[in-house]
């Protein structure tokens, strides 16, 4: 009877030839969003194409596309386990709690969670990107473009991430520009084309003639071409939107980050640790501008990204105030990086509040 | 010449017969798209219908998670099930269950850091008063100002999850999570936890209580008065009025049901599963629900069965996203089949089809 047993199992076994060995290293992605969103996913999914380009049979990468954050997130992470996954990427930060609930069931299985704070446990490690270092070069730009010296900024959520991003563009929009004004709308959505479209026609019904974006879908672009403005790629190039209205773009760029780590996994110099990458490394690229900003604008944006990425330039540079008036940083002072994690202030000269 | 005939009373055996027809309908036409994709279909509804259940690899696994996915939708989809039979279509379970998750996180949260017993049960019945309460909006509505409850429980889905957004991101966010979005965890809290009540079961305290609402539904539509006028109202509303069936009660208690059940279905997600108050919560139970109930033919039962269902294609489509690289939206699209066909299929029951015949005249 017993042998029976196991040879009904080791024809389900057989059957289940899908169940592939674990000889290459597999590598599972779990995306929020689908992966042809040409944003945020779309990103972290090139990611894994570098992955697989670097490493060729050596490698098999798994991933789970539109995946909501929560319990959902933590049986597929489970399941990617069973599947002889030997280190997950979690790319959204909903994902946290999840991960770390795994990982301290699976202490053999590596994770690398993106944009949290939370490792609870040896084999979990976060990464995230300085994007407000392509923000303070997009607000640069945008502040010599500007012609009304009105800028539009479609916020996703209140948080520190966001709020960071706005602050840093509009500080480097003033410092060429000290009359701009930046007008923000919050659309407590990530991706929803038909809400971001509406927040982008309201700016420019309040005389916006510059849009910067910090949601991930296209209809932004779609929305500033129709009114004959100027936009920004956000996480992807977005290029199929240049030469107008995108005339440059933030753009995440994972690869290097996901190649270098499964190398190290694979020759075994992998530690647990907590990045925060910006231009320098090539974990935030500025997009290709475009002959419609003027050729000296492109040069001193250039110069600030060069600057920013050598080291020599904090885009969080005092003198600075918060925006009640009170002193943040002193001249010449730079913001430390647990002061930026938290932001919850806009800086002097930003109107309107935060939401709360 | 194909005609359809009325039958004098709906088929029994086509009514238990089309949710089978329908599920292999389903996996032949899933099945072409499939292999339209690129993949193999016989090893893509295999992944989706055998190895979560079967697969020694990945089912014990698997097996208990069925029952964590299909709690919430059955114990949802119960409450719906009453309503539609009589004709009182609650659409906005989906708003209902996010309130009574904050009400009841909400509840807990402001007796932190207290571990006492008797909070995990306080939230719970403040969950399930917070869904029965917003569900209470589109039935006072309707039954007063004669608006469309389909209309108004949907958009205040919509008003939920602003109120979401809200709680994650201002009233109800974690003081010590670094600015981030998201409430303390409840899940790993003593006091606000709703665990795994047997290690590797799945069983938590919103799988039992939708066990329990199944046999309450079976027993009240059976055996009560009031299920009978849920059932005299759907099928003959003249009659129920002169059976002293009161509308308005009617209308008000079946929202109020579905709403409660759901807002409890929310609470204890929030509690157990899910954890946390954060942005994006909600995954559409509510909705789902909806396609469960009627998979289920609004029969407690069936409902149970079909829940599973449900949950089983949610899983096993995650395998054959990982293991034969299958889009999300394929899956979506396979699980809307399924509604499809036995919609489709519902005629079965009530007509019958004639080849030839009368149709010369």
């Amino acid at each position: 009877m017993k042998k029976l047993v196991t040879l009904a199992a080791a024809g389900l076994l057989a059957a289940g030839s899908a169940f592939a060995q674990d000889d290459p290293f597999t590598v599972g992605f779990i995306y929020v969003g689908p992966i042809g969103d040409l944003g945020w996913s779309h990103e972290h999914d090139q990611g894994r194409l570098a992955v697989e380009e670097a490493y060729g049979d050596a490698v098999e990468t798994i991933y789970a596309e539109s995946v909501p954050e929560g319990a959902d997130a933590e049986r597929v992470m489970q399941q990617m386990v069973l599947q002889g996954a030997d280190m997950i990427f979690t790319t959204s930060f909903g994902y946290g709690p999840a991960t770390n609930a795994v990982a301290g069931r699976n202490p053999d299985v590596l994770f690398e969670h993106a944009t949290g704070y939370l490792r609870e446990h040896p084999n979990v490690s976060t990464y995230s990107a300085r994007f407000y270092e392509g923000r303070a070069v997009i607000g640069h730009i945008a502040g010599h473009m500007t012609e009304s010296n009105v800028i539009g900024y479609i916020a996703s959520f209140p948080i520190p991430e966001v709020i960071r991003g706005i602050n840093s563009a509009y500080i480097h929009a003033r410092q060429v520009n000290p009359d701009v004004e930046m007008r923000v709308v919050w659309t407590y959505t990530w991706f929803d084309p038909a809400v971001e479209a509406d927040a982008a026609r309201a700016l420019i019904d309040q005389g916006v003639d510059v849009l910067m974006q910090h949601t991930d879908s296209t209809a932004p672009q779609t929305a500033a071409a129709e009114a004959g403005i100027i936009s920004f790629g956000q996480a992807s190039d977005m290029g199929q939107f240049a030469p107008t209205p995108r005339v440059s773009s933030i753009i995440d760029n994972w690869g290097p980050y996901y190649v270098r780590r499964v190398g190290e996994a694979m020759d075994g110099t992998y530690e647990q640790s907590d990045v925060w990458e910006g231009i320098g490394p090539g974990m935030v690229k500025i997009g290709e501008m475009t002959d419609a900003i003027p050729e000296d604008v492109r040069a001193s944006a250039q110069a600030l990204a060069d600057s920013i990425a050598a080291g020599e330039y904090h885009p969080f540079t005092g003198p600075l105030n918060r925006q009640d008036g009170t002193a943040w940083l002193a001249d010449g002072e730079v913001a430390d990086d647990g002061t930026l994690l938290g932001m919850d202030f806009y800086v002097e000269g930003i109107e309107g509040d935060i939401p709360n | 010449m194909l005609r359809l005939e009325k039958r004098p009373n709906p088929s029994r055996a086509w009514a238990i017969g089309t949710p089978v027809l329908a599920v292999i309908l389903t996996m032949i036409a899933g099945g072409a798209l499939f292999a339209a994709l690129g993949k193999d279909p016989v090893e893509a509804i295999r992944l989706i219908f055998w190895d979560p259940l079967f697969n020694e690899r990945v089912a014990s696994f698997s097996r208990p998670q069925l029952l964590v996915k299909a709690g919430p939708l059955i114990l949802i989809a119960i409450g719906l099930s009453l309503g539609f039979r009589a004709g009182i279509w609650n659409i906005g379970a989906e708003g209902q269950y996010i309130i009574g998750a904050i009400c009841g996180a909400a509840f807990g949260l402001a007796f932190y850091p207290s571990e006492s017993i008797f909070l995990f049960p306080a939230m719970v019945i403040v969950g399930t008063l917070g869904g029965l309460l917003w569900a209470m909006i589109p039935g006072v509505l309707k039954t007063v100002f004669r608006t469309n409850e389909i209309l108004v429980s949907l958009l205040l889905v919509y008003v939920a999850e602003a109120i979401l957004a809200l709680a994650a991101t201002g009233f109800l966010r974690n003081p010590e999570g670094m600015g981030f979005p998201g409430s303390r965890n409840l899940a790993r809290h003593p006091g606000t936890d709703n665990p795994e009540l047997i290690a590797n079961t799945g069983m938590h305290w919103g799988v039992i209580a939708a066990f329990v609402a199944v046999i309450a539904a079976y027993v009240l539509l059976n055996r009560h008065l009031f299920g009978y006028q849920v059932k005299l109202a759907g099928q003959a509303p003249r009659a129920a009025r002169f059976h002293g069936v009161s509308p308005n009660a009617l209308i008000l208690t079946c929202m109020g049901i579905s709403g409660a059940l759901a807002g409890m279905a929310g609470l204890f997600e929030v509690t157990g599963p899910a954890g946390q108050i954060t942005i994006d919560f909600n995954v559409g139970y509510g909705f789902t629900a909806i396609i469960v109930a009627f998979l289920g033919r609004l029969h407690p039962v069936g409902i149970l069965f079909a829940g599973l269902l449900m949950a089983l294609t949610y899983i096993g489509g995650e395998l054959a996203q990982l293991m034969l690289g299958l889009p999300a939206s394929a899956i979506q699209v396979f699980q809307g089949m399924l509604l499809f066909f036995l919609l489709a299929l519902d005629v079965l029951s009530n007509y019958r089809i004639r080849i030839g015949g009368r149709a010369a005249a």
